[in-house]
């Protein structure tokens, strides 16, 4: 280990040391230490929740950390805006682009920084160079309306260079790209890395770490808990650091599934804003008692199976049955009535209402029945008195039910809508990501409630990135890989390579 | 948070928003060059008995222009044509009332379901452009105030008599008057019987938005679309009963003076009064009993107008900066006590778990 700022032999272009950031109620990052080599690409992974956002946030000065050192080149700093990052040499590529799509490239990349090389003839001349120097193939006077994908990507590159910065911080980069852009990325990223610059790259999509980082830092449950050279790990080491060996197990108990079909989905194609195939042909079937668990790699149609399965997507085409009643052309509300719980992946946006009271989020999708309604008048007295329920039995850490959701912490949130959707005996759970982002005791918890629940005659879509958690809960597991639905595994004999393989499109390989 | 405490958060809201606004008019005065002083004395001075009349008349109908705007933003709807939906409303109730097709007083509730009726079509049209069109409500409805006042007045030439140099539609039967109520004793103004009517909207509103399902989703929606779509709330259905019911108000507004004073559409309509509605939603913080105190700060502060001019010789137009600062100290304070708020709540949060978390350690 070298220490920052020791004159002899290298220095890390960038050094996180015991970084530390609390929100109320909340530890996003703790004992983070990071130190990323100059001339290299460092890659950061974790699961949704595992604290990469925050910590890159501090690193570009959008947040302040607690506690803890950055030492960029050796010299301690502390970012109060990203002004402070960017004039340090530091730029963010943002995963959601920063483009006016009325403006042209020129004028998208020197907004906000005329003053480096003006507006004119200095600033085109500087864009030109640039887009030369790593073959991004840019016309400075494009409508940026006009650009693809790939090349709106290499606009917020090239704004990042135009500033001066010479560690670039890209935030899932590969998140909107088709493979063959993902190949340009690459081609463009070691040609800055060949040129000097230093790139840290967040991502969960463990085949492109693999393929691109000289570093890999895992992050599990906002720390830091290794760094490792590619050469020496597979996928299924980086997804078990990411998951952590540390969780309790969970056990499934007997069968309990029964003959009773409850959710029959035919031939389900789903298509997105473009007439882009997001979900084609997917058939499945889950009885009174059953959990069908959904592996796959983040983005290969997940979300949109749910989405679909619970009404808030479209199909395009085929059916969804519910205990034997085409549903297909229903809205959310009518199967939500019909008994569906839904725990959505993104329990804030999907599951809450931050600025409400915790028994009028009681309501929230559960509003058309009592507890919560009498016909077309609200019920607060009962909603109040089921919310305590909820509070009670799922042990959500509140000081009352009149507290905002928004001053829960995650994982209390996450029990509280466990909860709610457990309440009124569905017929079918979909869960997506039930666990993601609590701790270890309300995820037993969790298990717990779902397993009686099974055992009770539920039917649970589970839709998990945690392999011990698929494999512990399901009755059945099937793999989606983009946009369709693969083989069944046995969770019984299944070992999680196997799932990995599966999910990464290496089955035939290794099978064959 | 013990109720104390959360009274005095409360109340502190609007103190100091209007500790601010004072300020900051002061400032303005004094930069305009008039005296603070005299400004201040003539504001704050009780206004004679008979003007209280016309801040409750002028403060009822501000209120229905409130409520109309604040059903809107409760779903982040921006109804920002309450204006044109009140020209085309009164317009419409006036005509129908004068043709008198119904004796005495159905003919009055009658045109008053037509007037809010109109309004409401008129803002279903913006309604219809932004579920199917995708078109901003922001821009279909303030375009829609410009038609509104263009096609009121041509269909005035079509339907109404010329009296003067202007048109006027034809006069509600007597019958179909609206008695006015006698507040004050021996004075002759009084006070428009259908100043009741915000009354009666104020109640609904506020029963429809907290007791009934339609109001859950469309709060729902306003806090987070996301949740609301999850939840099985159709939006788009969502946005449409919003706008009709805040058009329907809009109809309502001009309905307590046409049956209690002018008893015809003429040139003598107010003008503004949708838009002023849109700051009395927002200084009343969209609920149903800040937007009554909102109407009467903003009637108030308009009776104080003209006595100003001609008590203290500050222009009358100082009380529409004042309104403005109003409005902004509001919004600004209310936000920073927001947020204040919730980093209490959540350190509380905090507090009681580590106090739980203590005793159960001690338990165990």
């Amino acid at each position: 280990m070298t220490e920052p700022g020791a004159s002899d032999g290298p220095v890390p272009a960038v050094q996180l040391a015991g970084i530390a950031k609390r929100f109320p109620g909340v530890v996003a990052n703790h004992d983070v230490d990071v130190e990323i080599w100059p001339g290299t690409v460092h890659a950061l992974v974790g699961e949704n929740g595992a604290g990469k956002s925050t910590l890159m946030k501090i690193l570009y000065g959008v947040q302040k950390p607690d506690e803890g050192m950055i030492t960029v080149d050796g010299g301690a700093v502390t970012f109060s805006s990203p002004g402070d990052a960017i004039a340090c040499g530091i730029g963010m590529v943002f995963q959601h682009f920063q483009l006016a799509d009325n403006l042209t490239v020129l004028e998208n990349v020197v907004l906000g920084a005329e003053r480096r090389h003006g507006i004119g003839a200095g600033a085109r001349r500087e864009i030109m160079r640039i887009s030369q120097v790593y073959g991004f193939d840019l016309d400075a006077d494009e409508l940026v309306e006009t650009l693809g994908v790939g090349e709106r990507q290499r606009v917020e590159i090239l704004k990042v260079l135009y500033r001066g910065a010479r560690i670039i911080i890209l935030d899932e980069p590969t998140a909107v790209l088709v493979p063959q852009e993902v190949d340009a990325l690459f081609a463009n990223l070691r040609e800055l890395k060949r040129e000097g610059h230093t790139l840290v790259f967040i991502s969960h999509k463990l085949d492109e770490v693999l393929a691109i980082a000289d570093e890999i830092t895992v992050l599990r449950r906002g720390t830091t808990v290794a760094t490792v050279p590619p050469a020496d790990v597979t996928p299924h080491d980086l997804a078990e650091l990411m998951v952590g060996a540390e969780l309790p197990s969970p056990s499934r108990g007997d069968s309990t599934v029964t003959d009773r079909t409850v959710l029959e989905v035919r031939g389900l194609r789903v298509e997105g804003p473009s007439g882009r195939v997001l979900l084609d042909d997917v058939d499945l079937v889950i009885r009174a008692g059953e959990v069908l668990g959904i592996a796959g790699v983040e983005g290969n149609g997940q979300t949109e199976l749910v989405e679909a399965v619970i009404g808030m997507r479209p199909a395009a085409a085929g059916s969804v049955a519910l205990g034997g009643t085409d549903v297909t052309r229903w809205g959310t509300r009518e199967r939500r009535a019909a008994g569906v719980g839904y725990i959505p992946e993104d329990r804030q946006r999907h599951g809450l209402l931050l600025g409400f009271p915790l028994w009028e989020n009681r309501m929230l999708g559960h509003q058309t029945r009592p507890p919560s309604a009498n016909g077309v008048w609200l019920d607060p007295a009962g909603a109040r008195a089921d919310a305590a329920r909820i509070v009670e039995s799922y042990d959500v850490r509140t000081p009352g039910v009149d507290t905002s959701a928004r001053s829960l912490s995650g994982g209390n949130q996450q029990k509280f809508i466990v909860g709610r959707e457990m309440s009124g005996d569905p017929m079918l759970l979909v869960a997506a990501h039930p666990t993601r982002g609590v701790d270890v005791g309300a995820q037993a918890a969790i298990w717990d409630h779902i397993r009686e629940a099974r055992r009770r005659g539920l039917a649970v879509l589970l839709v998990s990135a945690d392999l011990d958690e698929l494999i512990g809960l399901s009755d059945t597991i099937r793999v989606v890989l983009r946009g369709r639905l693969g083989d069944e595994f046995d969770p019984q004999d299944v070992q999680p390579q196997q799932l990995g393989s599966a999910m990464t499109g290496a089955a035939a390989d290794t099978r064959g | 948070m013990s109720l104390a405490r959360r009274v005095l958060l409360g109340a502190t809201a609007p103190v100091l928003a209007f500790a601010v606004a004072a300020l900051v008019t002061t400032v303005v005065i004094v930069g305009a060059g008039a005296s603070p002083g005299e400004f201040w004395q003539v504001l704050l001075s009780a206004p004679e008995a008979r003007y209280y009349v016309s801040i409750v008349n002028s403060a009822a109908v501000l209120y229905l222009s409130g409520l109309a705007a604040a059903i809107g933003f409760r779903m982040n709807l921006f109804n920002i044509g309450v204006e044109g939906q009140y020209r085309v409303a009164t317009f419409a109730g006036a005509v129908f009332a004068g043709w008198a097709v119904l004796p005495g007083p159905l003919n009055t509730v009658a045109a008053i379901l037509v007037a809010m009726a109109a309004g409401a079509a008129w803002a279903g049209i913006a309604a219809l452009l932004r579920v199917t069109r995708g078109v901003s409500e922001v821009i279909s409805t303030i375009m829609l105030n410009a038609i509104a006042l263009s096609l009121v007045a041509y269909l005035l030439q079509k339907v109404g008599s010329r009296e003067g140099q202007t048109y006027v539609t034809d006069a509600i039967p007597r019958s179909a008057w609206v008695p006015s109520i006698p507040l004050i004793p021996g004075e002759i103004s009084q006070v428009y019987g259908l100043a009741l009517l915000a009354l009666v909207a104020g109640v609904g509103f506020s029963v429809l938005l907290r007791r009934s399902r339609f109001g859950f989703d469309l709060r729902a929606t306003g806090e987070s679309e996301s949740a609301a779509v999850a939840s099985g709330v159709d939006v788009k259905r969502m946005v449409v009963w919003a706008m009709l019911l805040s058009g329907a108000l809009a109809g309502l507004i001009g309905m307590p003076e046409l049956f209690g004073a002018s008893h015809a559409y003429g040139s003598t309509i107010q003008t503004g009064i949708g838009f002023t509605g849109i700051a009395v939603a927002l200084l009343g913080r969209n609920n149903a009993w800040g937007i009554a105190f909102a109407a009467m700060v903003f009637a108030y502060l308009n009776q104080q107008a003209s006595p100003l001019s001609i008590e203290a010789d500050i222009s009358t137009e100082i009380i529409a900066v004042t309104q403005g600062v109003v409005v902004l100290s509001v919004v600004i304070v209310y936000e920073v006590v927001r947020r204040y708020r919730v980093r209490l709540e959540q350190t509380e949060v905090a507090r009681a778990l580590r106090q739980q978390r203590k005793e159960q350690g001690v338990a165990a």
